[in-house]
């Protein structure tokens, strides 16, 4: 069940998302809007929010995913680690076909999206039906050259909505979501380039959740932050997990220690081990993994 | 053993010899161009007037004016805007975005760049033989507008590349992971952002058009024209709209002209060449002044 609930803050209830008709392949029931109003269960019984199927992945004849299986918690926070090169980031940019936009690469393998069964990887199904149930934060803070509200409003134009009414409202929703209302409140006009790298990186997740998404893709959301920044951003995605579902790529171990409930590590494009973070961390099962997380390598 | 104060003292020989040789340079270049544009405005400033500005050419260089030139000129010019910029910005837009990149579209690009520096009399020569004689448009306007914007074409279209491919990576990642599509992404980013650019691109195309003689002469355009191209909209002797008219109508332009004048025997006349170059000098300077103006401001407000 998604409970795509609004904002934190503000208790105003905004009526669900237009979602764009995109001709869907595979089941068009799967872009069917969920009411807002879903009541959240006290203790949400762990769904599978997607599952990964032997994926692999190629750019050229290069095998960047070897053959990955892994299911994701609704609700929860998924960490991917391992050393540079191990392909845990292109795993991720799996999961909202960014892989697309460049020639030469292949998918094998599937992702299946809930609820609907989509096959996200599947050539037939349209990418951008899947980046409108999927955003993302990337590495760099990557604002738009344009204003603070005009960053957070594009995913909800290109949903096609217009009202300004309703635009301002859904604003300031996911602003205060990315706990960055109270900051720039007084100046939604500006350049977003004039904020700090900490602020901008909290508007892209602003930007990302605007667009109310399912799941969010986090890729090294922090790598270009200061500790503190890094920390807002922290606490951020343990509020966010209540209403979606998280996959955070990350090189900081000591990070997916703390925002994780799951860890997956990866090792050369193949799927070591995954296991609740605790587990991962103080007793991991195969060798490989505790040698990475004890510093060995990587 | 090395004796480094005397190598740094060397060194700094060395570089103060390469200082005072490029400042030379330099001044060797600026003082010719400043020498070209002196000896200019001294012959022809003084012939500038009113007069001179509303004046069809004439027989007696006294009465003579560039009336018919500039406004063929402007004419010319506004064909050729209207053609290059949407057409260059286009194939730019599509080379850098949507074409696959393969052996054809390398060789296209190659060609592109080539066509650049091809000798402008050629585009006339291809032009006599498509838009005079294969289309039948005549030694018009139309034609001399069109010839000139194949000339510019590849100026707007590698500006426009490159204009598009400053514009970072991940911003594009940015909007596509919204779920934007590849026209929604040129649409709200790429052009926007990249309009500096295209902008000065343009307006360097368009002075270089300006100065263009060559293959204006070679589709026929007259040097001695009397009169200027039918209104588009006429009041006298009944109400009378013609939009596009003028566009079929013989033409000169400023540097045919000056070319005109030159050629002629007589200090007067050269006196007149030179003044109509001052007006060329200033119009074109002006254009570049304007490409650095547009091109600052909008950088300005674009950061990444």
């Amino acid at each position: 069940m998604v409970t795509r609930g609004i904002g934190v803050e503000p208790r105003r209830t905004l009526p669900p998302l237009p979602r764009p008709e995109i001709p869907v392949s595979v089941s068009p029931t799967s872009i069917k809007p969920e009411p807002l109003g879903t009541p959240a269960p006290a203790t949400p019984p762990a769904t599978v929010k997607a599952e990964v199927q032997n994926l692999n992945f190629f750019y050229g004849t290069h095998q960047a995913v070897k053959n990955v299986s892994l299911r994701l918690l609704e609700n929860h926070v998924t960490a991917l680690i391992g050393p540079s090169g191990c392909g845990k980031t292109t795993l991720l940019r799996c999961f909202n076909r960014m892989h697309d936009l460049y020639p030469n690469t292949r998918y094998d393998g599937r992702i299946i999206l809930n609820p609907g069964g989509i096959n996200i990887v599947d050539r037939a199904v349209n990418p951008i039906e899947m980046r409108m149930r999927i955003s993302m934060v990337f590495q760099k803070p990557n604002p738009f050259p344009k204003s603070i509200y005009e960053n957070v409003a594009y995913g909800l134009r290109l949903r096609g909505l217009k009202s300004r009414s309703e635009l301002e409202g859904r604003v300031e929703v996911a602003l205060r979501g990315a706990a960055l209302w109270d900051e720039v409140k007084d100046r939604l006009k500006k350049q977003a380039y004039d904020l700090s790298g900490g602020q901008q990186q909290r508007l892209c997740i602003a930007r990302a959740l605007a667009i109310e998404p399912e799941i969010v893709l986090f890729d090294e959301p922090t790598s270009a932050l200061d500790p503190v920044a890094t920390g807002k951003i922290e606490e951020l995605m343990y509020e966010l997990k209540s209403r979606l579902t998280i996959i955070i790529v990350t090189h900081n171990m000591q990070q997916a220690a703390r925002v994780s409930d799951y860890t997956a590590f990866m090792y050369l494009g193949e799927l070591v081990e995954v296991d609740q973070t605790a587990k991962i961390f103080q007793n991991p099962s195969k060798p490989l993994t505790e040698q990475y997380i004890s510093g060995r390598f990587g | 053993m090395l004796d480094a104060r005397a190598m740094i003292a060397r060194g700094r020989r060395r570089d103060a010899a390469f200082n005072i040789l490029g400042w030379a340079c330099a001044v060797v270049v600026l003082s010719a161009l400043a020498a070209l544009l002196t000896n200019l405005c001294i012959q022809g400033l003084s012939r500038i007037d009113w007069q001179f500005l509303t004046s069809f050419p004439s027989r007696r260089p006294q009465q003579a004016g560039i009336l018919s030139a500039w406004v063929g000129s402007i004419l010319v010019i506004l064909v050729t805007a209207c053609t290059a910029i949407p057409l260059g910005v286009a194939a730019g837009i599509y080379l850098e975005e949507y074409a696959r990149k393969n052996w054809f579209t390398t060789i296209i690009e190659i060609n592109i760049v080539n066509l650049a520096g091809v000798p402008s009399i050629i585009y006339g020569l291809m032009a006599l033989g498509l838009f005079v004689y294969q289309f039948h448009f005549g030694q018009s306007i139309l034609s001399g507008g069109l010839t000139l914007a194949f000339l510019i074409l590849p100026i707007v279209i590698v500006a426009t590349r490159e204009a598009m491919r400053a514009i970072p990576k991940h911003i594009r990642e940015a909007a596509y992971a919204l779920g934007a599509t590849r026209l929604e992404v040129v649409r709200h980013h790429l052009l926007p952002y990249s309009a500096g650019g295209i902008g000065t691109g343009v307006i360097i195309g368009i002075s270089r058009a300006i100065g263009e003689t060559a293959p204006l002469v070679t589709i026929g355009a007259l040097t001695f024209i009397a009169f200027l191209p039918p209104s588009p909209i006429v009041v006298d002797p009944a109400l009378q709209i013609q939009p596009f008219k003028w566009i079929m109508s013989p033409f000169t332009v400023l540097p045919i002209q000056m070319f005109n004048w030159v050629s002629r025997p007589g200090e007067e006349f050269l006196k007149n060449a030179a003044a109509a170059g001052v007006v060329l000098m200033v119009v074109t300077l002006g254009l570049n002044a304007a490409a650095i103006v547009v091109r600052h401001r909008i950088r300005r407000r674009i950061k990444w």
